[in-house]
């Protein structure tokens, strides 16, 4: 809890008077000792608010668990919960990273549980089951039915169809024939009715508004096939399709579910990044009692207590006390500022140093991070006008589809003389042939395959049609702090120091959580020093003693270091004394992610514009510019500045995608035409972006790009390929000459070949 | 070829089997938490623990 100067605007540091000094000194001490031990886990809101109660009096409470990993994870918080009095059940779910625990009252509160299992060492937060879980369970459960169904009856309906055609070669009579198909009837025209719903009701819903869309064609073929069947079953004819029929079901049915999996998964992720961002306020009542309740419920005016590595909950004033804050979700810098009494703070950010108090200016729909959240769903409104090229295709396909098989009826009926039912037959053949496999079928089979192979090399989609609209893009904007950068300040000028001063200030800062602090330690991480008599003070820095010798490491007053030596201003400097030698300068800086330059330099090369939006300085910005070959840049953009920008560019017809990691970019971050963001990105952020990558290394933003445009280049030879199968088989079929084998040859085959070509993606990325 | 008469009923009635015993699993929630199953497999039974029928999310959903 070393508080340093930073090169942060003085109206940020010359807030607030003396009044507060005394009091934060006592306060600074006691902060000391919370916040040595372990990672910082985030505050949790209130999860009493989340409980539901049942008939019986039970008490049940979900909650997103972080932290997850083994089988160890699952047993202590299991374990522990079950434990405790009055815990009926608790069950951690892995795949979804969410825990479910029930009890009775009164010898279990929903605050014990949470503390239970923040105890344990995992963050939670409570969430409604009612609001998150959208009904994707449903969803899911029902598609996976009608596919199993389906493909039971089918496989069977076609070991009975294969039975058949080979019978008409052979000795097999009507009689055998006609109870086969009866067979069949049974068999597929349950399962027809049962998997075909999502279909149907789709249709239903798309005619009912007036439009067209791909499950028209699908549910007329498929009902038409199957009614035809049953007609030519009952008087005893030889041209039943009931295999077509239920085959075609099958197949779009394994492309939907997949489809549907991907979107979920998707889904998922973004609202347990939201939910993770859910907090609660302690609010100081008139007698001094803390209340824990959630932000939403706190009233301007109200004085609200934030502890040492605390969230802020509202905006507000800090009237009591003196720390540091880490403003990085606001501003998207890394290093904090400094907060004493008059200092604005604002909702999200952190309070890394002191506890502080403050009076509430706005709270829940008023802060800011609130502000700040409306910009992403206005943008995300805006985003919803993409289509996918499945469903453009669609929207040329289907009227298509119904225009050949009305010209196939009305050319036999009308033109050939053929009778109703012959001319109907044909109408169902070309319904048959033309049914959309390749594209029901094969896109969703391409996104799978390009989703899991993005997944194993640490980046995670979180939308559907990212990948699609991430292969149109023609320009990459990035933001500098945490993005270009790895957002944490490095040693610089380790070479010019004695190592020996270099592990006492390391052994000093050990004792601090503070950014800066954490950095020293990363540059000297070993150090055979005790230091004792640690002592902090907010604003200025840390002091310590060893060996009977004062040491004290912090900004240049608190070192008595002569300002003028100051520096060049861009890089950030930490100032350390060993008893009353002269104050050394330790000078840091916050380097370029190793492969930044390559990644920016390999965009270009693919003809590709980059640009560098960041809220930071002008010299900071340029220095990071020039050193990665970016030409354009900007520096201190607001929020709404970057987000102008990408309008401007949207604007002149560019697509562009964004990439950045603040609370800052979250908004910056929706109004590209797609976005990526690291996983040490605001939660804000992570949920705004299409994509989020794992590892340091930004050459998953290039390696996204690579993969999206050759899965775009599958779909569309997909489209192609089975566009070129119904120049074929088209004419086939509006010749009448395509027999229930001929249909179920022709759909099979063409589904295998659009699935091949889709999983050749994979093949290609191992070799 | 009369025995094709007992054949395909039990050939149906086998798959059937297999379908209804998938369409249970799937009802009962056994395919919701896959990750955790492979876990879950390492711990030792506790003897007071909850019964695994228990569907944590169909529970709450339900009041």
């Amino acid at each position: 809890m070393t508080v340093l100067a930073t090169p942060y605007p003085e109206d940020m540091r010359a807030h607030g008077g003396d009044c507060c000094d005394m009091g934060s000194a006592a306060i600074g001490t006691v902060a000391m000792r919370a916040n040595i031990n372990g990672p910082r886990l985030p505050e949790m809101a209130d999860p009493a608010a989340y409980v539901r109660v049942d008939d019986t009096g039970i008490h049940h409470l979900h909650m997103f668990v972080d932290g997850l990993q083994c089988a160890n994870c699952i047993r202590s918080i299991e374990g522990g919960l079950r434990s405790l009095a009055g815990v009926i059940s608790a069950r951690v779910n892995m795949s979804t990273g969410r825990l479910y625990v029930s009890w009775r009252p009164p010898q279990m509160t929903a605050l014990k549980v949470a503390n239970t299992v923040q105890g344990l060492g995992y963050a939670v937060s409570p969430y409604d089951p009612a609001t998150v879980q959208d009904n994707r369970d449903k969803t899911d459960r029902a598609l996976l039915s009608a596919m199993a169904v389906s493909g039971f009856a089918a496989a069977n309906v076609m070991l009975l169809s294969v039975s058949i055609w080979a019978g008409a070669f052979s000795d097999m009579g009507p009689a055998t024939r006609d109870l086969f198909h009866w067979i069949s009837a049974a068999i597929a025209l349950p399962a027809v009715a049962f998997a075909g719903r999502p279909f149907f009701r789709s249709a239903v819903e798309a005619l009912r508004h007036g439009r067209m869309n791909m499950d028209v064609p699908i549910s007329l073929a498929v009902v038409l096939a199957a009614a035809m069947s049953l007609h030519q079953t009952i008087y005893g004819r030889e041209h039943a399709y009931f295999d077509a029929s239920i085959s075609l079901l099958f197949f779009l049915l394994v492309g939907r579910y997949l489809d549907h999996r991907a979107r979920t998964k998707a889904r998922a992720t973004a609202s347990h990044l939201l939910g993770l961002a859910a907090s609660s306020a302690t609010v100081v009542d008139a007698q001094g009692v803390h209340h824990l309740i959630p932000a939403r419920n706190v009233s301007p005016g109200a004085l609200v207590f934030v502890a040492a590595g605390g969230k802020v909950p509202v905006d507000g004033v800090v009237v009591d006390g003196a720390s540091t804050v880490d403003t990085s979700l606001v501003t998207g810098e890394s290093i904090p500022v400094n907060a004493s009494c008059g200092t604005s703070l604002f909702a999200g950010t952190i309070n890394l140093a002191a506890p502080v108090r403050m009076r509430v200016t706005a709270a829940g729909e008023d802060t800011l991070l609130a502000d700040i959240m409306r910009m992403v769903e206005v943008a995300e409104r805006g985003r919803t006008k993409f289509i996918r090229i499945a469903d453009r295709a669609a929207t040329l396909y289907a009227p298509l589809v119904h225009v050949l098989a009305l010209a196939a009826f009305g050319g036999w009926w009308l033109i050939a003389g053929a009778d109703v039912e012959t001319s109907l037959m044909v109408a169902v053949a070309v319904l048959i042939i033309t049914c959309p496999c390749a594209l029901g079928l094969a896109v969703p089979v391409v996104q799978t395959v390009a989703i899991g192979t993005l997944l194993r090399n640490g980046i995670l989609c979180k939308s559907g049609d990212g990948l699609e609209r991430l292969a149109a893009i023609d320009t990459v904007v990035f933001d500098k702090t945490g993005t270009l950068t790895l957002g944490r300040p490095e040693l610089l000028n380790a070479e010019d120091m004695d190592p020996r001063i270099l592990e006492l200030a390391g052994a000093l800062a050990r004792h601090s959580t503070h950014p800066m602090s954490q950095a020293m330690v990363r540059a000297c991480p070993q150090s055979e020093f005790a230091v004792g008599e640690i002592q902090e003070n907010p604003g200025f820095g840390l002091s310590g003693v060893c060996a009977n010798v004062p040491l004290r490491l912090g900004n240049a007053a608190w070192c008595d270091a002569d300002q003028q030596q100051v520096s060049n201003g861009v890089n950030l400097e930490l100032w350390f004394r060993y008893g009353t030698d002269d104050p050394v300068c330790l000078q840091f800086a916050d380097h370029l992610r190793p492969d930044a330059k390559a990644t920016v330099a390999k965009l270009q090369r693919w003809g590709i514009h980059v640009e560098l939006l960041s809220g930071d300085r002008p010299e900071a910005v340029s220095n990071i510019a020039s050193e990665t070959g970016i030409q354009t840049w900007r520096a201190q953009c607001l929020p709404t500045e970057k987000c102008e920008r990408l309008s401007e560019m949207a604007g002149d017809g560019r697509q562009v995608l964004m990439v950045g990691d603040g609370l800052n970019d979250a908004p910056a971050l929706t109004l590209g035409h797609v976005s990526m963001s690291p996983a040490t990105g605001a939660e804000i952020s992570q949920a705004a972006a299409d994509f989020v990558f794992q590892a340091d290394n930004l050459d998953a933003v290039t390696m996204a790009v690579e993969l999206a445009r050759k899965a775009d280049r599958r779909v569309r030879e997909n489209i192609g390929l089975s566009i070129g199968y119904n120049i074929i088989a088209v004419p086939i079929a509006m010749l009448g000459l395509v027999t229930p084998l001929i249909a179920a040859i022709a759909m099979s085959s063409s589904s295998i070949v659009v699935t091949l070509n889709a999983l050749r993606l994979r093949l290609g990325r191992r070799a | 070829m009369e025995i094709l008469v007992v054949l395909i009923p039990v050939a149906l009635f086998l798959g059937g089997l297999g379908l209804a015993a998938f369409l249970w699993s799937l009802r009962t929630g056994q395919f919701d938490d896959l990750d955790g199953a492979a876990m879950r497999i390492l711990l030792d039974d506790e003897p007071n623990a909850a019964p695994p029928s228990e569907d944590p999310e169909r529970t709450s959903v339900s009041n």
